[in-house]
Formats: C-alpha cells, structure tokens, sequence
C-alpha cells in the first residue's frame, strides 16, 4: 500500500500532505550499533491539509501526537513515509535547504516557561527570527515587532522586559508573536493552552482564530482537551497508540464517530448541565505500551466490541465517504 | 452533542468578555534583568565583598603601586652600602685577675642587603639588596597577568570543545571527550619539569619563560572546563527553547554561541574565578620550584624559595618572605570568596 501512494502525484492544493509517516525510536541497541527493539510512536498516519484549514489532533496522553508533529516539523526525520509541504517532497532535505522552508512551518509548544530563551530580552527573542531570515529590513525590524507584539497582545513596553517576568499566558502571547514573526503558513501548535487556566485559554485559542483569520493561517493544533479542539478546528484526526484510528471533517467525526474510540473519548467530555446524563463508555484497562504494541488492531485490549478478527488482522484505514476515514473491523 | 455546542458558545462568549482582564505588570513596576539580580544578591554577601577588596586590592597594589613609589625599581640594588659589625669577646683568668678582651671588625659593603623595614625600604631589602615591598608588587603583576591569561586561554578553548562535544554529540563528541581523559591522565609537574630543562637549554629569556609554561598549562587544564560545559549543554540543549530555535531555522553556530553559551556562563564565571585561584598557586609553585620566572626577575614563588636556601633568612629576616606568602593567601582566598559568592548569586532557587 506504501509502495502505490509514494507514486501518486502531489496534490497541488493541498499545504500539507502527510503519507504514511512512520517514526521509531530506538530502545535497545547491540554493540555494533544495530537496533534489535524499538518504539514505534507514530505509525502510518497520513492526512491532507489545505490553506487555512485546522486540523486537530486528539488522543490521550503518549499517543504520539507531539511525536506527529515534530516529525512534520522534521525536527525528528522520519524513519519512513512522505512530508510534502507546499507541493515539495521535504522528507528528505538536507539541514540547510531546510532552513529555508523552516521560516513557513513554525511550532508553539505546551510549556510557555521552557520554550522561552531565559536569558533574552522579549524584543530580542522576537527580532532574533526576524534578522536571521531578513523577514523586513534591518533598520525597520524594531517597528516590525513592535506591531506584531501589538498584534498579539503584548504592550509594547515589555519589548525591554525578560521572559521570567511575565504570567504563562502573556509567555504564550509571546511564544505565539515568535512563531508568527516569520511569517509562517502553517503554525503547529503542540497543546498550546493546555498549560494555562480557563480563562486565559480562552483569551489564547481567540488570539490564535484572530490571527488564522488575518493572516491565512493553516494549523495543526494538537490537544487532548476536545472541547477546545472543537471550537477551533475544521478536521480532526484522532489518535491510538501511535496510529491514526479516525479522521474526518469537525462534523463527521462529532456527530457520526465511527470508531469505538472517538466514541469512548467523546463520551468523556465533561458536560456543563447536571440534568443531562452521560452515557459514559468507560475503556478498560489501560494503554498498552507503545513499545509492545497488541498485535492485530492495537486497541483491541480495550475495545468493548472487540472481535476474534481484531485480535489477528490490523485493520485497513479506510474512506467512508467524504472524506471521513476510520480503522475498524466493525466497520467492513 | 447539544451540549458540547453549549460549551462551545460558552467558551466563545467568555473570550470577548476576558479578553483584556489578564492585566499586566504595571509599567512602574519592572522586575530587574537577570544580570542585575545576581550583582544585586552577590554585594548582599559580605564574604564576597572582602573577596572582591582583597583582589581589587591587590591588582591596585601590582598595577598601580609600582608607578606610585617608584624610588626602587624591580631589580634596583639599593647601592648605598652599610656598615657592617662583627665582633668577639675572650675572657682570660691570670692569676685572679679577669681580663676581657673585645674585638670588633667593621666591615663596609656597597649592598644594602637584608635591611630591616625602615623609612627607605617599607619592608627591608633582600638578600641581593632589592626592596622587597617593590618586588612584591612587580611579583603580582607577573601572578595576575599570567593567571588571567591562563584562565582565558583554559575558558575559551573549554567553551569550544565543550560546547562542540556537547551539541554535536556522537563521534565528535567521543573524540573530544577522550582526548580529555588522556590529558587528564598526564602527571602535570614532571612533564613541566621536562619542559623547563628544554626551555633552559634552548636560552630563552627568563621573563618571557612563565608565558610559554601556562600555554603548557592551559593545555593540560581546558579539560575541566570543557566537561562542565558539555555537561550543561547536554541538559540545555533538550530544553524546549532550544527545539523552538532549531524550528526558527537557526544556524548550529548561533544556536551554540547565542542561545547555550549564554546560559552556561553562570557555572562557567564560578569556574573561572575558581580558577584563577588555582593558577595563581600553579605560578607560585612553578617560581618556587625555579621552574616559572626567573632570577632576577620577582615573582611570589622565587621570593618564598629564597628560605629553600638560607635557613638564616627563615628564621632571622621575616620581612624578606613572609609578605610575598601572605600576597598569595590573599590572592586565592580573595578569588576564592569572589567564586563562592557568585555561585550563591548565580544559584535561581535561591531568594531575591
């Protein structure tokens, strides 16, 4: 199945178009050097992405939804598959010809402490990109931060300030200004308000709508808080143990689930109204490690309508139509 | 599902109404730089106040000092000469009678040497006839400038190849690490020993020797530094910024030298201060076993290794080598002090 897609021709509308990506870490090594045991942390996920478009990545913790999109990054090669970004095969770029690419794929991380160089100035965190990748003229760099942070909500007095001063969502802000100080396409952004309280969530996911809408921004928002990935999202892929179990568009996936793990995981939304009840479908167990994962379909260990088949056969991720693809034998 | 849309509209209706309540720092209020909180909590430590007046006070001494009494010059011989007494008693007993006979011998020398401390020489002169108070400080410039250069040289080369070793990884940094544990290996002393005879028998100048002897020490001591620094850089360079710079597209060079180096320098200036201490003792020793500086030259070492030869001058002239010891116990306590201070200022989990 690898074999007939590498061939296919790229998409031209598409961002962003993952095949097959396929990344392994290796636990265990010989002497000489050869992996005898590995981690298997994103296996074969492929989506399609186009301009100005979010996709959502869910799953529970250690699915390899980070691993996903560092790997997109190519901040981690891939062990195998395809990364095309913008209609170019960048899977197997060289560092420097990456460089180039790097300035219109950006990330914003989880932690706005550790992401945040300590020891630079806000105004030096953000005209540092700036200057490196020549985005505006040298002697109009200062005014070109000054709007961006102005744009993001930062006051343009923090310019001189450090990070340490600052409250996690103003760091966000920041680590959000940075990221869009190159002007990038596609933002990933790795749970970036999962770090934050309620109400300064809120403040973020509308920051970074305001700037998709402004910008033509495409992102990747990674997050295991489905509300949220609800609101800000037009697809979502769902992920189970390193693999893409559903995906499909906002509405496919929220109002018809297909696998019995979107449908477990949505039944876990808290709900804000007492009177309603929850029909809760509580998985058994717990996941499996990634570095022995079941044979057959990987959740089968906790599927309530697992079968003798799915204990076997992993099964075939498919198109169910409009573009909703899911992986279960319940399905066929 | 409905619900789910409820709280959609919920978490959209609480985005217009908090967008601007997350006040911010007033304006007035301004944390300090993290350069000025560790000045601020290094003068809060008495300790490291006397450190930096002892090592203030004496590169005043060294630098300063010689320009300001110049009435002797390093290697003046205070030609004023003396006059010098001798003298014996014999007592005879002839018949009952006691007889004393006294003799004295006065003997005129040019050299004014082993003077006591006097309006002349503060601190009496040597055994040559040089002010000692003079050599003192001649004898300090030699220790500072040579230790500065030392740990300068050690710094910056231990940054390089740490910093190498540490970012890169893999073979570079196998290499790099095991050409350190061969240097650590080497017995510094005998292969200076050795080093000194092929200095001796090639004729270089006596003042310029010190120089070629801390290169050589440099050389054996960058190792240190460079497993500090790759050491930091290990743990550094897993940190979330740095993923976030490898994202931006940065260059290996800036990543290392803008965004590592910066956050070593905290451990590396305890290092530094620490070692100048070190270097300090290395050069006395050096001068003491009349491997550094050379006679006539001063050096600390050399004026100590005076008492190696004549048990007259330890016991009976204090003022020739005791003050040369003390310049160098004030000397490494001083950077000492100054070292420990700016670890507890450096420290991030200690209070404001």
């Amino acid at each position: 199945m690898a074999d007939e897609r590498i061939n296919e021709a790229f998409d031209p509308d598409a961002i962003l178009e993952v095949r097959n990506i396929r990344k392994c870490f290796p636990i265990k090594k010989t002497f000489t050097g050869k992996v005898t045991q590995e981690l298997v942390a994103v296996d074969n996920v492929s989506f399609k992405l186009y301009p100005g478009e979010t996709l959502g990545i869910v799953g529970e913790s250690g699915c390899g939804k980070t691993t996903l999109g560092r790997t997109i990054l190519k901040l981690h090669p891939a062990t195998s598959g395809q990364i095309i970004f913008e209609g170019q095969d960048i899977t197997n770029l060289k560092s420097s010809e990456m460089r180039e690419i790097r300035k219109k794929m950006q990330i914003i991380f989880q932690d706005p402490y550790s992401s945040l160089p300590p020891r630079l100035t806000v105004g030096g965190i953000l005209s540092e990109p700036v200057k490196v990748h020549k985005i505006v003229p040298d002697n109009l760099t200062k005014q070109y931060v000054l709007d961006l942070m102005e744009k993001c909500g930062l006051r343009d007095y923090y310019y001189e300030r450090y990070p340490h001063e600052f409250s996690g969502g103003q760091r966000q802000r920041i680590c959000i200004a940075r990221a869009l100080s190159v002007k990038p396409k596609l933002v990933i952004c790795d749970e970036p308000v999962s770090a934050l309280d309620v109400s300064i969530q809120a403040q973020i996911i509308n920051l970074l709508k305001q700037m998709q809408k402004d910008l033509n921004l495409t992102y990747v928002f990674i997050s295991h808080d489905l509300s949220v990935v609800k609101f800000i999202s037009d697809k979502i892929g769902v992920m189970y143990l390193g693999s893409m179990v559903e995906f499909g568009s906002k509405t496919d996936i929220f109002d018809n689930p297909l696998h019995p793990y979107t449908k477990a995981l949505f039944s876990a939304i808290p709900q804000p109204d007492p009177d309603v009840k929850m029909e809760r479908i509580v998985l058994k167990g717990d996941i499996p490690s990634p570095a022995n994962p079941p044979k057959g379909c990987r959740f089968h260990t906790r599927c309530p309508h697992a079968m003798d088949i799915c204990k076997e056969v992993p099964p075939e991720y498919k198109d169910y139509g409009n573009g909703h693809c899911a992986a279960c034998h319940l399905l066929d | 599902m409905e619900e789910n849309k409820n709280k959609t509209e919920e978490l959209e209706e609480t985005n217009l109404s908090v967008e601007d309540t997350e006040e911010p720092l007033d304006k007035t209020v301004r944390l300090m730089s993290p350069t000025r909180m560790v000045v601020r909590r290094f003068f809060r430590s008495k300790l490291s106040i006397v450190g930096l007046i002892m090592v203030v006070g004496l590169f005043l001494f060294s630098f300063l000092g010689p320009v300001v009494y110049n009435q002797w010059g390093e290697i003046e011989v205070d030609k004023s000469g003396k006059y010098e007494l001798s003298g014996s008693t014999v007592t005879y007993t002839v018949n009952g009678n006691e007889y004393t006979i006294r003799q004295t011998t006065e003997k005129s020398i040019d050299d004014n040497s082993l003077a006591p401390p006097s309006a002349d020489h503060i601190l009496g002169t040597d055994k040559q006839g040089y002010d000692v108070f003079v050599r003192l400080m001649y004898g300090g410039r030699i220790s500072l400038i040579v230790s500065f250069i030392a740990v300068f040289l050690i710094t910056i080369l231990g940054v390089v190849m740490g910093g190498l070793a540490g970012y890169f990884g893999g073979v570079i940094d196998t290499v790099i690490m095991r050409i350190c544990d061969v240097l650590m290996c080497l017995p510094g002393i005998p292969i200076l020993l050795i080093i000194s005879t092929i200095l001796d028998s090639s004729g270089i100048p006596g003042q310029y020797r010190i120089y070629l002897l801390m290169i050589y020490l440099t050389f054996i001591s960058w190792p240190g530094t460079a497993r500090l620094v790759r050491g930091q850089i290990l743990s550094l360079r897993e940190q979330e910024y740095m993923v976030a710079a490898e994202a931006m597209g940065y260059s290996a060079s800036r990543k290392i030298f803008k965004h590592l180096v910066p956050n070593v320098m905290p451990q590396l200036i305890v290092q530094m201060s620490l070692s100048l201490g070190s270097m300090i003792l290395y050069e006395a020793t050096l001068s003491y076993l009349n491997l550094g500086v050379k006679a006539p030259y001063a050096a600390w070492g050399t004026m100590i290794n005076i008492i190696s030869q004549d048990t007259d001058i330890l016991e009976n002239y204090l003022n020739v080598w005791v003050p040369a010891g003390v310049c160098i116990v004030i000397a490494v306590l001083g950077f000492n002090f100054i070292g420990d201070g700016l670890r507890d200022a450096l420290d991030p989990k200690a209070r404001r």
